[in-house]
């Protein structure tokens, strides 16, 4: 699948966020391209209460596909519906479909702990265990169960690809607390990879981290986008232009009054096109910063 | 007022900040005063109690009290070593049978358990009541279900260990849960979203981050237990045995129980100085083991 462009004429920007916009990717059509994920229809509600409705979409192989909108607009639920971690939730209740590679993901016969295996998923608040740091990245393949000999080179290469390595290679069984908040973060980027997905769930993984170590998230991001799908939830519509391939739009319909707050999906585009030349008028009021 | 008119009417210089308010001055005091001797109170309490204690038993606690057996005749001679050893083995089986039984017990409530049906928050009204009913109703539970039909041990060590066991299992339910509940919530989603199974990572991350809040619940549970003496004389204690326990089904005494016997069965006031040696012994052991659970929470205080 190609990954860089043709060469393109500047995008009429339409806000700020436009400059910092990449340079879009060669679009093929839509048919040659592996949808890794494709919602039906989901809908999410908790104690009985609709959360998120009418969301369909798919997801391509090899794609950052950032998820953006105002607050309690179902961004990360809907994140959470892809490895079933809304079934942690007591009282959570998903119906329509979540096909993963083919295969919906709620139907009866599928385990979700072999769904997790399969969807790593980076938390917002970095979240490592208070083990060493060889371990925190060896939990993962070892309760895979990974022979012995396999772990230290697994925990190498996932240290590698999350760009910690260098950082870390001395220190390997030092607690895993010493380190810097954007280390931690990517720590858990490390252990997410460690169990080989298919796709990295990223739940605003930039929200508790200062400036310099969200730029390095970011440039890992892209850097590991070569070999997995990648999904972000973010509250940065600056951060969606500069790492995403494809945008969402979610907003909050209270068509319903106000007390029934549903979040749906607006849009989903390629980056460049929502920032610039969005389908929806209520996205462009939302890039433009009409209301947040 | 107009604004400039507040800024000048405001003062900006240093005058009235020297001025002592006195209006509180009188109610702060009069509470100092009774905080700090409430505290004196206390302390002092235990400080006439020490001494006594101190100046009454000092002198016989030499190694003879450690080699001899007791005996209700002969002060000269006697020693406490059947209770001495009497209340370690208690104390061993007591913490081989709660350790188990109270962290799994805790582990159903906290990880398993739907809070939201009825037959769950029984169990939990029903360990805190448990929790504060006297310890002499657990040694009449002992008696007729241990001691007595249906299991028959009669009067051993392992009905006195399994009697105290009960007595302190829903202290010890209460601390593992609170060990337990506190590590965050973080660390299992982070675990399930690995794909590991809720038993991984219970096992694997939950246990062992609330082990040392268990550790500290069991000991402090047990130097509660280590100072029973109701439970014990209705289990049927020896008084005064002259030989140490050999087993699970030995007859057996513990430290309280002697420190009775010679307060008040024996003949003779010169049995007082070997009870209050006793009670040095005893307090010398609660001693260290609270120290060791503070250490404990301590040094293995998790900051989350």
């Amino acid at each position: 699948m190609p990954s860089t462009s043709s060469p393109v004429e500047p995008p009429v920007p339409l806000s700020a966020v436009a400059g910092g916009l990449r340079s879009p990717s060669s679009e093929p059509s839509a048919a040659a391209r592996e949808a890794v994920f494709a919602l039906r229809d989901l809908a999410v509600a908790y104690g009985g209460k609709t959360a998120v409705e009418g969301v369909s979409m798919d997801l391509f192989k090899n794609d950052i596909t950032a998820y953006i909108g105002p607050s309690g607009c179902g961004k990360s639920t809907v994140l959470r519906c892809l490895n079933r971690m809304n079934d942690l939730i007591p009282g959570a209740t998903v119906s329509g479909e979540v096909l993963f590679h083919g295969v919906d993901l709620y139907d009866r016969a599928v385990d979700p702990v072999n769904v997790r295996k399969r969807i790593g998923m980076v938390f917002q608040k970095p979240n490592p265990f208070p083990k060493s740091i060889y371990d925190n990245v060896a939990f993962g393949p070892r309760v895979l169960g990974a022979p012995k000999a396999d772990v230290d080179r697994i925990v190498e290469e996932s240290l590698r690809k999350a760009a910690l390595w260098d950082d870390v290679k001395d220190r390997l069984k030092d607690n895993a607390f010493g380190m810097s908040g954007g280390q931690q973060q990517r720590l858990c980027i490390a252990r997410a990879i460690a169990t080989n997905p298919d796709v990295i769930l990223m739940d605003e993984p930039c929200s508790a981290l200062d400036p310099i170590s969200t730029g390095k998230i970011e440039e890992l991001m892209l850097e590991l986008k070569e070999s997995y799908s990648i999904v972000i939830v973010t509250h940065n519509m600056q951060q969606a232009a500069r790492v995403s391939d494809r945008t969402a739009f979610f907003i909050v319909d209270l068509a319903a009054g106000e007390s029934q707050r549903i979040g749906r999906l607006v849009e989903l585009n390629p980056t460049e096109k929502v920032f610039t030349n969005p389908d929806d008028p209520r996205t462009e009021a939302y890039v433009t910063g009409k209301f947040g | 007022m107009s604004t400039g008119a507040q800024i000048a009417a405001r003062a900006v210089d240093g005058a009235g900040l020297a001025r002592r308010d006195h209006r509180g001055r009188g109610a702060s005091a009069a509470f100092n005063g009774l905080m700090y001797g409430a505290v004196t109170i206390s302390v002092l309490a235990l400080g006439v109690l020490l001494y006594d204690v101190v100046k009454d038993g000092a002198g016989a606690v030499d190694a003879q009290f450690f080699q001899n057996q007791p005996s209700k005749v002969r002060p000269e001679t006697a020693g406490a070593q059947s209770a001495i050893l009497g209340t370690v083995y208690l104390m061993l089986i007591t913490a081989a049978i709660v350790i188990p039984l109270g962290v799994a017990t805790a582990l159903y409530l906290e990880e398993y358990a739907d809070r939201t049906r009825w037959w769950n928050r029984l169990i939990e009204l029903n360990i805190q009541n448990l929790a504060a009913v006297p310890s002499v109703v657990y040694g009449i539970l002992g008696l007729a279900f241990f001691v007595r039909a249906p299991l028959s041990l009669g009067s051993v060590l392992l009905a006195g260990g399994m009697t105290l066991a009960l007595l302190v299992l829903p202290v010890v339910i209460i601390v593992a849960r609170e060990a337990i509940r506190a590590v965050p919530s973080s660390i299992r989603e982070g675990s399930l979203a690995l794909g590991a199974t809720q038993w991984q990572t219970i096992a694997k991350q939950v246990l062992p981050a609330s082990v040392p809040g268990v550790a500290t619940g069991v000991i402090l549970a047990l130097s509660r237990a280590i100072g029973e003496t109701a439970p014990l004389l209705l289990i049927g204690a020896a008084a005064s045995p002259r030989f140490n326990p050999d087993g699970l089904d030995s007859a057996f005494t513990a430290l309280p129980v002697q420190i009775l016997t010679w307060s008040t069965d024996a003949d003779q006031e010169s049995f007082l100085p070997l009870a209050a040696a006793a009670i040095l012994v005893l307090m010398g052991v609660l001693l260290l083991m609270n120290s060791v659970a503070i250490w404990l929470r301590h040094r293995y205080e998790q900051q989350w």
